[in-house]
């Protein structure tokens, strides 16, 4: 963003320190690669497989990033209602479209209400944000720093206590609708629910991208995104975009919610916590604000996490959630911009 | 600036609130160790429903725990989404140097082993107290350091991932490299009673455990005023303020925010050891997100910055969480025949306490006069003012 009122590129030294972070970061990466490396020649089969279900959880983590990198965008807010904005999602398709339409088991007229219910879903993600955007990080908006954003920490708590309220504190089975079959090429284990993901998702991004991208509308987002007083002074209606932003950034989280519960088969009210960190985490990853960043952010950190949680030589499953926020805190030391944003801004 | 008439009124209400502070803490102590074991059954069940020792003596926790973060993010203005960390460090540290887990050593530093259970390591209180301070202010500058560089709200988003890591490693540490750490989600139990000066205070002395957490609550709001008035405190207010003017006045921008951070983190580590003391272990499931959003909130209600006004959140949020909720529950229930299950509103609560706190009294129910002013900013801003983005980045 052009946050730096004071631009100018400040001149590289080379300190010891410096030195000493590349050095660190470079070891890092070596270590990595040697992990990696070693799974692969151990067991190239088994490596395809944790590499197939990465890509599965790493597009859902994608679509939830993608309401990240939206909304901080546009108005430098780290949403994190967000996640539990996706948890909302996940709870709302399975109240309608397994207990309301009762669509339980793989049908073609199920596969038409999970459709019809995708749609819903997204409606219902952009009607909650906006609203929340609305009622509260509207009046915030030039308030200092730390108002909207412990606002965004209240407004998850609201809606979780909702998702408690509305299936209870523990988690609950979602009978799915996608089919439960898999087929096999070269070895490796493909579920059909990962070919719909793929499915649905990535023409889900696309349409994102063309729409920021393309459309008048995303002009005006970007423009917004760049200087609020210039875009208002060039005739765009800042609140209207920033209102669709939101809009835009609910309908992903919505998206994402079915796509979760369809797939996982569970949903659970505190879902959105830890998704929703490890979303963020993704968009931080491929450069916030950066679209296709959040996209490439999300498939990494899926792939790690598969790989962390997979790989027979690895920490396991129980230090998923570490090695994720591990990732997050070394991204702030080393690479803050993320991988496609720019460098950092450094404020002190 | 007429500072000096103003100055001289806070010193003045310091006092009353400290001497309120100190016979609140008495009457209790008081009460409890004297007359309510000799008082009629009614009186007794009334303070054991509304003002049980055992609450009383965690809103001490909590008090520490808020006063603590309240430098980080009342003084200097950094955001801190995982204080619990800092909560779980200390009490593994008090896990680790007052108890016989670690069976294999036989230290005792003036320790007060249990006899029988002379294995482990056995500090005195006191040292365990320095070193639990010293060990979370280590980790404060190990999550600070490479974080405080960049924007806050990135700090607050880092935080928060080391408040995650540290209790799943403390849940997970049954098994590091073969070592059991932290005993896993079992946690460490069977900490030594405290010995202060021979006079040792048992495992159920709970008036007297009262006291202790009240003196060392006593004592963190005794620093944090001194601290605020001083030199350090003064620079932390002017970033908080305004970090470019600070930085133009000569305040080092990085050490100041750093100091802040660290001697945050020394709050929640005592408070951490204090807790462990109180409740004789420290097990790993109780740290968890849900405790630093309340320890924010607690910061936020009273008003950021005013060392009375968290005190006060602090007290008021905690009694709510532990007795309050289920409490009035109970009363709305019975005397108005609903059934309504009050403890599962507590997110809705937290949750709505810190939205609506921020839209209509950002600077909190007793607010500090400079966080007023600085939170209301825009108000007193001229039309044409300059755009939001040199705002943020003034920020």
């Amino acid at each position: 963003m052009t946050s730096v009122a004071s631009g100018v590129a400040r001149k590289k030294k080379i300190t010891p320190s410096a030195i000493l972070i590349k050095a660190s970061m470079v070891f890092i990466i070596a270590v990595a690669a040697y992990w990696l490396g070693l799974n692969l020649t151990n067991d190239p089969r088994q490596f395809a497989q944790v590499t197939v279900n990465g890509l599965n959880n790493g597009l859902l983590y994608a679509l939830i990033a993608l309401g990240y990198t939206l909304v901080y965008g546009i108005i430098e807010l780290i949403n994190f209602a967000h996640g539990d904005l996706f948890m909302l999602g996940a709870v709302f398709s399975f109240a309608v479209l397994t207990e309301f339409l009762g669509a339980e088991a793989p049908s073609a007229t199920n596969y038409a209400l999970l459709l019809l219910v995708l749609l819903l879903t997204m409606l219902f993600g952009a009607v909650v944000n906006v609203s929340i955007e609305r009622l509260a990080y509207r009046r915030l908006r030039n308030a200092p720093a730390l108002a909207p954003l412990i606002t965004a920490v209240g407004m998850s708590f609201v809606l979780q206590w909702i998702g408690l309220k509305w299936i209870g504190s523990n988690p609950v089975n979602v009978n799915t609708v996608l089919p439960s079959t898999s087929f096999e090429l070269a070895g490796v284990v493909i579920a059909f629910k990962t070919i719909i993901i793929f499915a649905i998702t990535i023409p889900l991004l696309i349409v994102l991208a063309f729409i920021v991208n393309k459309t008048r509308r995303g002009r005006a987002m970007r423009a917004t995104a760049q200087d609020k007083d210039a875009s208002r002074l060039m005739g765009i209606d800042v609140n209207q975009t920033i209102t669709f932003t939101f809009a835009i950034a609910g309908a992903a989280a919505g998206a994402a919610g079915i796509m979760w519960a369809q797939t996982t088969g569970t949903v659970a009210y505190n879902l959105g916590f830890q998704l929703g960190l490890i979303a963020f985490t993704a968009a931080v990853l491929g450069g916030v604000g950066n679209l296709y960043g959040a996209v490439l952010g999300g498939i990494i950190i899926g792939l790690i996490q598969s790989y962390n949680d997979g790989l027979a030589i690895g920490p396991g499953q129980r230090w998923s959630q570490t090695m994720v926020f591990t990732i997050l805190i070394l991204l702030m030391v080393y690479r803050p911009g993320g991988l496609l944003g720019e460098t950092a801004q450094e404020k002190v | 600036m007429s500072n000096a008439a103003p100055a001289h009124t806070a010193v003045s209400s310091n006092r009353k609130w400290a001497l309120g502070f100190t016979g609140v803490v008495l009457f209790f102590f008081v009460l409890n160790k004297f007359i309510l074991p000799e008082a009629p059954r009614g009186i007794q069940t009334f303070f054991n429903n509304w003002f049980s020792l055992t609450s009383m003596a965690e809103i001490m926790i909590w008090i520490l725990m808020a006063l603590g973060l309240n430098i980080i993010v009342g003084y200097a203005g950094l955001l801190d989404l995982g204080y619990v960390a800092f909560w779980a460090l200390g009490g593994y540290v008090a896990g680790w140097l007052m108890s016989p887990f670690f069976s294999s050593l036989q230290i005792n530093i003036f320790g007060n082993a249990r006899p029988g259970l002379e294995q482990g390591i056995h500090f005195h209180v006191f040292l365990v107290l320095i070193l639990g301070g010293a060990f979370t202010a280590i980790w404060g500058i190990i999550i600070g350091g490479p974080t405080l560089r960049l924007k806050s709200d990135y700090l607050a988003l880092v935080t928060l991932g080391f408040g995650e890591i540290i209790p799943q490693f403390m849940i997970n540490g049954a098994d590091i490299g073969g070592f059991n750490i932290t005993n896993g989600s079992q946690g460490i139990g069977g900490l030594d009673d405290v010995n202060l000066f021979g006079y040792v205070i048992g495992t159920f002395a709970l008036p007297e455990k009262f006291l202790m957490v009240s003196l060392m609550a006593g004592a963190m709001i005794f620093f944090s005023i001194r601290l605020r008035d001083g030199r350090l405190g003064r620079a932390w207010l002017a970033i908080r303020e305004d970090e470019l003017a600070a930085s133009m006045m000569g305040v080092p921008l990085w050490r100041t925010k750093f100091s802040s951070y660290a001697i945050g983190a020394v709050g929640g580590g005592i408070g951490g050891v204090g807790f462990a003391i109180l409740v004789g272990g420290v097990y790993a499931d109780r740290f968890n997100f849900v405790i630093s959003i309340i320890i924010l909130a607690m910061v936020v209600l009273g008003g950021m910055g005013n060392v009375w006004g968290v005190v006060v959140g602090a007290v008021v949020l905690a009694w709510i969480n532990s007795i309050g909720l289920v409490q009035v529950g109970d009363l709305i229930n019975n005397s108005f025949g609903t059934n309504i299950n009050f403890p599962s509103y507590q997110f809705l609560l937290f949750g709505l306490l810190l939205v609506l706190m921020m839209l209509f009294r950002r600077e909190g129910f007793i607010p500090e006069a400079r966080i007023r002013m600085v939170m209301n900013e825009e108000k007193l801003e001229d039309e044409d003012k300059v755009s939001d983005e040199t705002k943020i980045a003034s920020n």
